[in-house]
């Protein structure tokens, strides 16, 4: 089953001074329950396709489906993570996840259980009636991964959701995202610049070259799960996709800032 | 969730803690200390100088004709502390419908900004005895005298405010597809409030001078006036006492409104520190 699916989507910035081709000719299938990264230097249209994928913004040209659906606008079955937690600060933890069940006019008792169970998921029991400035940045995006899952949407859609946290709590938030994938298997779009970070947790990698930003490679990871940052017997396949990354993140561009842009 | 098991989850994940020693000691002990200093400076100024009572009285006169005047006094604090009050409410009724109004349309901002733009430029002073020619000695142009002069700070705090929503709380509210009216509500309006009580902190000082204005131009009753009286008869002692008592209001005034940013919006020190 298809679960998005992108045709020939083009997307153009136009403003009165500059005219910017942000994406050209996007194809992209994601099947359900697939974790897919998006990989690509700065500027390479990443979070302006994931935008286009949530119906926050529409495509110059070009199809999107979710399911059956054309998109046409955000959808109560596609979830959106963002890299800063955009947590409101006047709310609790518990009132924070809780949001989208309140603007989407769900039953409060049916999911007020989902919220406790996400929040025991990722090790925030005991936290629900704090606020977020109580709370470290790692556990404010637990907080916000628990916001995005709490109506149970089937798409979820992360924009660089760890890229602001320290290393070591990036490292161990990927390693639980994976865990909580593998209990509830959503289809996940996941944008990254983080090499580490795609290779970790994606079943498929599509790579992303910048002006006008192109799908430039698609790599299957078949490394098995769980997966791990030690030592595992896996490893060689892991280093194997991670090195033709490396190749195809720097190819032609010797010094960062790329030379075709001169 | 007991009370325990958060403190020592709070340990282990290194929560940062709230309250620093001392320091709720010091701030009662400073600006304590600077009362002490000006009231003491006031004091000094009599005695080095030998100014006569009846051009600067000392802080022990001032004192005991703000206890032998008390009645006269308190009745006319209250009078003055209504006009600034209602004036400051009906401030706060009018300027929040505009912000709103500003931020969401485009269209009024480039019609009415400019105009409040022009407003807020002319002295309101200047205005205090047309004032009192339309609508006579009342309440009324105290209060018409107070909005005036408190409208502005309000609208543009709240304006502020309601413009300053981050763009990733925008995007969340759009991407659960909020109606408008919830995007405001939920997102939105909270979101300006601390900003807002900048303006309210401006604003309440403020109103407190515009009442006085009011009352300086022609009034019957009020502190304004009895500064005014006391001036005709010399009597400079009652006229620093009505001036002790207006700040002693302002003041309780600023921090009600401080006190109810806290209660309200407790969020507010953090995003402000």
């Amino acid at each position: 089953m298809t679960a998005i699916e992108l045709k020939g989507v083009s997307h153009v910035f136009d403003t009165r001074k500059t005219r910017l081709e942000a994406l050209a000719g996007i194809d992209v299938e994601v099947r359900d329950s697939e974790f897919v990264t998006l990989v690509g230097r700065s500027g390479c249209g990443k979070s302006t396709l994931l935008r286009i994928i949530a119906g926050l913004l529409r495509p110059t040209a070009g199809e999107v489906r979710i399911g059956d659906a054309p998109v046409r606008g955000p959808s109560r079955d596609v979830s959106f993570m963002f890299q800063r937690s955009a947590l409101l600060p006047w709310r609790t933890v518990f009132e924070n996840v809780m949001l989208p069940v309140q603007i989407l006019r769900l039953d409060r008792r049916t999911y007020r259980a989902r919220a406790e169970e996400l929040l025991a998921l990722t090790g925030l029991e005991g936290f629900e009636d704090r606020r977020p400035d109580e709370l470290s940045g790692g556990m404010q995006q637990r907080v916000s991964l628990c916001r995005a899952l709490v109506h149970n949407p089937s798409v979820l859609l992360m924009d660089e959701p760890f890229a602001a946290l320290d290393a070591l709590t990036r490292e161990e938030l990927s390693l639980e995202l994976q865990r909580i994938w593998n209990e509830d298997r959503k289809t996940i779009v996941f944008v990254t610049h983080s090499i580490q970070e795609a290779t970790l947790l994606a079943d498929r990698i599509v790579v992303m070259s910048p002006r006008p930003g192109r799908i430039a490679r698609t790599l299957d990871v078949k490394a098995p799960r769980p997966r791990s940052l030690g030592v595992t017997a896996h490893s060689d396949e892991l280093d194997r996709v991670s090195a033709e990354l490396h190749e195809l993140l720097f190819a032609g561009h010797a010094p960062a800032g790329g030379v075709d842009s001169a | 969730m007991s009370a325990t098991g958060a403190a020592a989850a709070e340990d282990v994940l290194g929560v940062p803690s709230r309250t620093r020693y001392g320091s709720a000691v010091l701030r009662v002990v400073l600006p304590t200390l600077t009362f002490v200093a000006l009231i003491g400076g006031w004091w000094l100024g009599t005695i080095v100088f030998g100014w006569p009572s009846y051009l600067v009285p000392t802080p022990f006169e001032v004192a005991e004709e703000i206890v032998d005047q008390r009645e006269l006094l308190m009745s006319n604090f209250w009078t003055t502390l209504g006009e600034a009050l209602l004036g400051f409410a009906l401030a706060i009724a009018i300027a929040v419908p505009f912000a709103v109004a500003i931020t969401y349309s485009r269209v009024l901002e480039l019609t009415i900004y400019p105009a409040l733009v022009a407003l807020n430029a002319v002295p309101k002073i200047a205005i205090a005895p047309l004032l009192v020619i339309w609508m006579g000695f009342g309440l009324g142009p105290k209060v018409v005298m107070v909005v005036l002069i408190c409208f502005f700070p309000i609208v543009i705090a709240t304006t502020t405010g309601l413009k300053s929503t981050p763009a990733e709380i925008v995007e969340l509210s759009r991407s659960l597809s909020s109606s408008t009216l919830q995007e405001f509500v939920r997102f939105r309006f909270p979101w300006s409030l601390p900003y807002a009580f900048v303006g309210l902190k401006v604003a309440i000082t403020l109103a407190v001078i515009g009442a006085v204005v009011g009352e300086f131009v022609g009034a019957t009753k009020g502190l304004g006036y009895v500064i005014v009286a006391s001036g005709q008869t010399a009597n400079t002692t009652l006229a620093f006492a009505a001036i002790v008592l207006l700040s002693v209001m302002s003041i309780m005034l600023f921090y009600a409104i401080a006190l109810a940013q806290r209660l309200i919006v407790p969020w507010s020190e953090e995003q402000q520190r």
